[in-house]
């Protein structure tokens, strides 16, 4: 299938163009967090503190990789449970986050965000650890180093693959996608 | 009487740790390969095929499969013949755990305190260790290493006698339903029958231990993993939750004896990443 190829940071126009169901391939910055550093900065962001990253048009990913072994920029990384971060999101993205890679259902809630904000949440194979980790080139830890795998990393990544969940129309592809499928298979 | 070393056992339970987490088993990978046939998804076969891809970077380049190195499961068959001598067994796999999840570069998952969140200040243990008693003066022990995410997903209920088959299977497939695309489908999916609150949790996380693809010995409970396996299939969830015919690879009950008022059922999800080891001394 064809992937379509995302440089980031992304423009307006080209956020708001992508759809629900897309495959994509992302090059560019983006960050790494998961629930320990998405509470330290909902919680620096609820008393007006400064984040220590910049979250104006960043993705961030959700995962906790492995220890790096000496040869590598990374250890294992794919995507954690999103869910577990709706709490957290729609702060995030009233302030600038513009993309959310993970995996797996959102609420309501960040449904309405996403459309609100006109971001976009994708999702990357789970469990696929080992691959996703080759499309990473560089690993930098940029706050909160004390959370150990669950810092903070700014990564630089070529072609990470992904499919595209909700759109900034609010189409969800966990619906979409069994509809269609399961409408395909009755004709099969 | 049979004497085995302590240093012995944390030596062996080190590599278990790091083989579990490197090394995908021939049951699981050749379940996604014959999913690959049948699996009419186009993206479906796709994510299988990466599924495997995975696999074969992990063992290559000895790196974890997954980055949920998990939480390190023990169910440990100890002979009443077989002393171990130095420690305890649990300490010993305890401190085998620690050595093989530091050593292989693997993820301390594991805090202190579930309230507070404070790590844990021993490397991903302690461990969870069941010991069954055996006759005779073996010792095995069957490892997991077990995911968070799909752990997460898994329910227990205290069903009731009316509820019957019919009520055990509703509550099981509504379990699978609500996990969607959370707990890493294509799942491997272990249940509990009987016993009582504690011991049908225990008993779902016991079939998780047997090969995929070996059914249940009673050709009736057999059956019932079967018919789930494909109820399961038929609800298009697929790879990932992006739709498809492989929801799940395998169904497994355990099933003991139970109360006259109760019929406890649970249900342990485990996402595609089933990782068992067994060691025998």
């Amino acid at each position: 299938m064809e992937k379509k190829q995302l440089s980031l940071p992304l423009k307006p126009e080209e956020l708001e163009t992508l759809r629900a169901g897309q495959q994509v391939e992302l090059t560019g910055l983006i960050y790494t967090a998961r629930d320990a550093a998405h509470k330290k900065i909902y919680d620096l962001l609820s008393q007006q503190e400064t984040v220590p990253f910049t979250l104006e048009n960043a993705f961030i990913y959700y995962v906790g990789p492995t220890p790096a072994k000496p040869n590598q920029v990374i250890g294992s990384a794919g995507p954690t449970t999103s869910s577990r971060m709706d709490k957290y999101t729609p702060l995030l993205l009233e302030h600038g986050l513009k993309g959310m890679i993970g995996k797996g259902y959102r609420n309501e809630e960040v449904k309405e965000s996403i459309k609100r904000n006109k971001v976009v949440y994708l999702a990357a194979i789970g469990g696929t650890g080992a691959l996703l980790s080759t499309a990473i080139r560089e690993a930098e830890v940029v706050a909160f180093p004390e959370l150990g795998p669950e810092a903070v990393y700014r990564l630089t990544v070529e072609h990470f693959p992904a499919t595209v969940i909700i759109d900034s129309l609010g189409n969800d592809w966990y619906i979409q996608a069994r509809e269609k499928f399961q409408q395909e298979r009755s004709t099969l | 009487m049979k004497v085995i070393a302590y240093d012995h056992i944390v030596e062996q339970v080190a590599k278990l740790c790091q083989e579990a987490n490197f090394d995908l088993g021939e049951d699981v990978i050749s379940a996604f390969r014959q999913a690959v046939e049948t699996e009419r998804s186009p993206i479906g076969k796709d994510i299988l095929l990466d599924l495997i891809e995975n696999a074969n970077i992990a063992t290559e380049n000895r790196v974890p499969m997954c980055q949920d190195t998990g939480v390190s499961v023990f169910i440990v068959e100890l002979g009443q013949d077989c002393l171990i001598k130095g420690g305890t067994i649990t300490s010993a796999i305890n401190e085998g755990v620690m050595k093989g999840y530091k050593d292989g570069y693997l993820r301390h998952s594991i805090v202190n305190n579930p309230l507070t969140r404070d790590k844990s200040e021993t490397y991903n243990s302690p461990a969870i260790i069941h010991i069954e008693m055996k006759a005779g003066d073996q010792l095995v022990i069957h490892m997991s290493a077990k995911g968070g995410g799909s752990e997460n997903m898994s329910a227990l209920k205290m069903l009731t006698p009316a509820d019957g088959i019919e009520g055990v299977k509703e509550f099981i497939l509504t379990t699978v339903e609500n996990a969607g695309p959370n707990a890493c489908p294509p799942l491997v999916v272990g249940i509990g029958i009987g016993g009582n609150f504690e011991r049908c949790a225990y008993l779902a996380k016991k079939s998780l231990f047997r090969p995929i693809g070996q059914h249940h010995q009673s050709p009736i409970v057999a059956q019932l993993e079967k018919d789930l396996m494909k109820n399961m299939n038929e609800m298009g969830i697929g790879p990932q939750g992006l739709g498809g015919d492989t929801t799940a690879i395998d169904v497994k009950i355990e099933l003991e004896p139970c109360h006259i008022a109760a019929l406890p059922v649970a249900v342990n999800l485990n996402c595609h990443a089933s990782r068992h080891k067994e060691l025998r001394m």
